[in-house]
Parts: structure tokens; C-alpha cells; sequence
């Protein structure tokens, strides 16, 4: 009895209440159909952010090992950054200072190669096409994408030094004496050792982003939570909404934390 | 046994015809080379010069600074002081590209250092096609060559964590091979293997030797210094406190710290 996961079994009848209660009562079931294009922005928002911070935190764990002083600086200059700030404060960082000034560099950049004789002829398109970018260019989806992806890159870059660190130094010295270069010996040697360790808990940092993807209502995208958010203030069925929401998002991180249970038993086996 | 100690005689004899032979230039030359972790003089005003084809052995109690040596060879450490000449090139030199040094001199480490998350024949053949930019055919048959040469051409499948540790080190040591090395270094490579196993890894390391390979092997194997050394060198502190020709310095130590040391680790 007490080996049984009851936590497991009433989380499991809970969700079977709550499709009960979709499938039949027609204000779960409005709130559900209503919901489901939320759904798909919140899979599409964590997919491409969540590839977008594993290719950041891959080169900035790289940067972190490094024993060169630049790529070190910054990348830890980056990481502990990004640490010291709430990541609702991050979005909001992103999304109304980072990418205006973006814009506004873009801008400058085309602006003056437009003004360089040298550059102003060949480069002439990209140079036109960079000065007439706009802040209405970038919506406040691509916004919360790039914050989502700046935010979590940094904690993806700390489980890839991790990982790289916990490779024996033997195994860089071996690859070394061989003659490889350092590239190489990461590349072929260490990254492809490393990666089997730090799947697990890149596994679980994507469902961490999709819970903070929720986040991203703060800036009126479109997305699960902001949905539900709508949902209540047109129906006021405030009881139901909330609990179609919490229910969809238990769903999928219930569903993808066994999946990355799955996987970690898969290489340990290895 | 008799059959190795025949096999050293005669190449021996091969050796003593090479000593009258006019001197050529050295293969490694080092010169005054000193090294320190932080406190710790790891090496101190250390010279030494190997021919081409000689087999050096090195002795010398825990820190005394074998393992540091060997690993200022092939630039794995860098000096603080003196300077490292292979093959007619400066290691100390900015401009000398360490990798392709590298490429020429092979290493062996005490604990194998295999790459657990390849097959025994990709262990062999990456670093072929990485560096040597050699053909999967070619480096794969280059590979299964040596297999055969250590003598576990069976295992070319299997992952390191399958083979035992004396057959670990056979596909290390022809890991380092396959570059077509003009040096191999050699860091206790028996001293993590259990004895049954000794003897599988130093007779191919015998077998090398009488190939004409230049060596440099930490090892306190005797058995081996006895076949193979043309010298031994005796570490302490740091610095290299006594040469004997081939294996006299076990046999006749002049230093009073030599006597102590061999006194402790011969049995
Ligand atoms: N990376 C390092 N950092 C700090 N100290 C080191 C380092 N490598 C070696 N040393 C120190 O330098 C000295 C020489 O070490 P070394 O490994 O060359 O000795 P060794 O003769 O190979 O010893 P052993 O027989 O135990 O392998 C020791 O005092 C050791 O503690
Ligand atoms: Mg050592």
C-alpha cells in the first residue's frame, strides 16, 4: 500500500473527471474548443524557443569551458546576467528595450552603409531593406520567442558546461595527443559523450519553458494562458476556464515528463 | 621466458651496431627545461637528449615529476623554462603548429584513455581521418592491421567497457599507432592492469622496441627495462639524478638515492 503511487492515480482520475466534464458539459466544452488554438501557439512558441536556447546555450557553455578570457567573459557575463533576473521581467526586457534597440541598430548599420560610397552600391538592397525596418516588424510573438529563448539559453548553457565538465580529462589529453585541435577533440570527443548526459535535464528544462511560455500573456500574445484569460472574461465562467487551462498544461508536462523519464532510463541502460 | 630473452640478446647486439655508427642529429632534445604548479617544481633543470630508435625508461618515486616530463614531450604541459626540440622543431615556439607535432608523437596513458563511446576499430580510425585525413577504407584497414598486430583482431566491434584492461591498453597502444608515429611515449602503462595482464602490453611494446621505434616509458616493469632499455633514467625531485646504460642502473646504482628507490619498489 504504501509502494502505490496514489499521487499518480488521483492526478489520473482528476484529468479523467476533467475530459468527463469536457466532453460533456458545454461550458468546459466551449472552453476547451476555444482553448485549443491557444495550445498550439503555446507548442509552437516552446518548440522554437526551446531550439533557438539549446543552439545559445550550446556555443555559450562552449564559451564557458574556454580557457580564453574573451569567450569566457561573455558568455559568463551572459549567464549570471540573466540569472539575476525574474524571467517575466526578462520578456518584458526583451520585448520593449532589446529588440527596439535592435531595431534602431539595424537602422543605423543600414544607414551607414548607405552613406559608405565603397559599401553603398553592392550591399544597396540590404542597406535600403535594413533602414526601413520597423518595430512593427517584429510582433510581440517572435518578442516573447526571442526573451523565452535569451532567458532559458543561459540555463542551458550551465547544464552543457556541466556536462562538458564531467568528461574525465583524460579524454581531452587522449584526443590531444592524437592531434587533434581543440575543435575537433570537442566535436568528435567530448560534446558526443557529453550530450548523453545532459539530455535528461535539457529534457526537463524544455518542460520548464513550457510552463513559462504562460509567461508571454503578459505581453498579450495569444498563447494558452491568455487565451484562458479571454475565455473568462467573455463567458465569466471563471470555475471552468481555469481548470480546462491548469488541465491542458498538466496534460502535456505530465505526458513529456515520462517521456524524458523514458529517456533517462534508455541511457543509463547505455 | 626464453624465447624474449633470446629475442632481446639478438636485438641488442642490433643495437651496439648502431651506437658505432656516426651520430646524427637527436630526435627529442630537451634542454634545462623547468616546470612548476604553482609551489611545486614539478621539473628542474631537466636535459636530456633521445636518439632515433632508442628506448629510454624512466623510474622514479610518486611526484617526482615522470608523468610531467613525458607530458612537456608532446606539449600537454608547457614549460616555464628551457626549451623542447622533436624532430627538429621548438615546441616553446609560437609559431610551431603543436598539432602536427602532436600527430608524430604517440602516448600512451595509465588508464587507457579510450573513447567509451566508440567501437574499438572507430578508436583507431578517427583520429586517421580527423588528422591524417585519411580514407574510411584506408583508415579502417590501417586499424584492423594493428588489431592484428596487438592480437585482438576479434574485438574490432566491441566497445572498451567489453575489453579487459590489458586488452584496453593493446588498442590505446594502437590507437597512437595508427598516425604512424616517430615517438611513443609511455606513461605506466601496466601499472593499472592487474598481473596477468602485464604481460600481454609489454610484449608488444618489446615487439616495437625491436622495430626501431624511439620510446619513452615510465615503467618500473624491470623485465622490460632488461629486454628493451638502451637507458634508464632515475627521477627524483624533479630532477634526473642518474643515467645507466641499458638496464644497469637496477643492476648497479652509483647514487645513494637510486639505491634507496630501487631498494623499495624491487622485491
Ligand atoms: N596539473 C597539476 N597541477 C598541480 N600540480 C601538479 C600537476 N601535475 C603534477 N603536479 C605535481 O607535480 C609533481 C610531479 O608530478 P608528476 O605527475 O610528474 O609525478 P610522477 O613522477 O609522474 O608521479 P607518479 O609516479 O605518482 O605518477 C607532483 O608533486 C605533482 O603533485
Ligand atoms: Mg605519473
Amino acid at each position: 500500500m504504501q509502494n502505490m503511487p496514489w499521487w499518480a492515480l488521483i492526478l489520473a482520475l482528476l484529468g479523467l473527471f476533467l475530459l468527463f466534464q469536457i466532453l460533456n458539459n458545454e461550458d468546459y466544452h466551449r472552453a476547451f474548443v476555444f482553448l485549443l488554438a491557444g495550445i498550439r501557439l503555446t507548442v509552437i512558441i516552446t518548440l522554437t524557443a526551446y531550439v533557438v536556447a539549446a543552439t545559445i546555450g550550446l556555443i555559450a557553455g562552449l564559451g564557458r569551458v574556454s580557457d580564453h578570457l574573451i569567450p569566457y567573459t561573455i558568455s559568463t557575463l551572459y549567464v549570471e546576467l540573466i540569472r539575476g533576473v525574474p524571467m517575466l521581467v526578462q520578456l518584458i526586457y526583451v520585448a520593449f528595450v532589446v529588440v527596439p534597440m535592435g531595431i534602431s541598430a539595424i537602422n543605423g548599420l543600414g544607414g551607414w552603409i548607405l552613406h559608405v560610397p565603397a559599401l553603398a552600391g553592392t550591399l544597396h538592397g540590404p542597406a535600403q531593406w535594413m533602414v526601413e525596418r520597423s518595430i512593427r516588424n517584429v510582433d510581440m510573438t517572435t518578442r516573447g520567442i526571442i526573451g523565452l529563448a535569451i532567458g532559458y539559453g543561459a540555463y542551458e548553457a550551465e547544464v552543457y558546461r556541466a556536462g562538458i565538465q564531467s568528461i574525465e580529462k583524460g579524454q581531452m589529453e587522449a584526443a590531444r595527443s592524437l592531434g587533434m585541435n581543440y575543435f575537433q577533440a570537442m566535436r568528435y570527443i567530448i560534446l558526443p559523450q557529453a550530450i548523453r548526459r545532459v539530455l535528461p535535464p535539457l529534457g526537463n528544462d524544455f518542460i520548464a519553458m513550457l510552463k513559462d511560455s504562460s509567461l508571454l500573456s503578459a505581453l498579450a500574445v495569444r498563447e494558452l494562458t491568455q487565451l484562458g484569460k479571454l475565455n473568462r472574461a467573455s463567458t465569466f465562467r471563471t470555475f471552468e476556464t481555469w481548470n480546462t487551462v491548469t488541465f491542458l498544461y498538466l496534460t502535456m508536462t505530465v505526458l513529456l515528463s515520462m517521456l524524458v523519464k523514458l529517456l533517462e532510463r534508455r541511457l543509463a541502460i547505455d | 621466458m626464453a624465447p624474449d630473452t633470446q629475442r632481446a640478446t639478438r636485438f641488442i647486439q642490433q643495437r651496439e651496431k648502431n651506437v658505432n655508427e656516426p651520430a646524427q642529429e637527436p630526435i627529442i632534445i630537451v634542454e634545462s627545461v623547468y616546470k612548476r604548479f604553482k609551489r611545486v617544481h614539478a621539473l628542474s633543470d631537466v636535459s636530456l637528449t633521445v636518439q632515433q630508435g632508442e628506448v629510454v625508461v624512466v623510474v622514479g618515486p610518486s611526484g617526482s615529476g615522470k608523468s610531467t616530463l613525458l607530458r612537456c614531450l608532446n606539449h600537454l604541459e608547457s614549460v616555464d623554462g628551457g626549451r623542447i626540440i622533436v624532430d627538429g622543431i621548438h615546441l616553446t615556439d609560437k609559431a610551431t603548429d603543436i598539432n602536427q607535432v602532436r600527430a608524430e608523437i604517440g602516448m600512451v596513458f595509465q588508464q587507457f584513455n579510450l573513447f567509451p563511446h566508440l567501437t574499438v576499430l572507430e578508436n583507431i580510425a578517427l583520429a586517421q581521418r580527423v588528422v591524417r585525413k585519411r580514407g574510411d577504407e584506408e583508415s579502417e584497414q590501417v586499424a584492423r592491421d594493428l588489431l592484428d598486430k596487438v592480437g585482438i583482431p576479434e574485438k574490432a566491434s566491441n566497445y572498451p567497457s567489453q575489453l579487459s584492461g590489458g586488452q584496453q591498453q593493446r588498442v590505446a597502444i594502437a590507437r597512437a599507432l595508427a598516425m604512424n608515429p616517430k615517438i611513443m611515449l609511455f606513461d605506466e602503462p601496466t601499472s593499472a592492469l592487474d598481473p596477468e595482464m602485464i604481460k600481454e602490453v609489454l610484449d608488444v611494446m618489446l615487439a616495437l622496441a625491436q622495430e626501431g621505434m624511439t620510446m619513452v616509458v615510465v615503467s618500473h616493469e624491470m623485465g622490460f627495462a632488461k629486454a628493451a632499455a638502451d637507458r634508464t633514467i632515475f627521477m627524483d625531485e624533479g630532477r634526473i639524478i642518474e643515467v645507466g646504460v641499458r638496464d644497469q642502473l637496477f643492476t648497479a646504482p652509483t647514487h645513494e638515492r637510486t639505491k634507496l628507490f630501487l631498494s623499495k619498489v624491487l622485491h
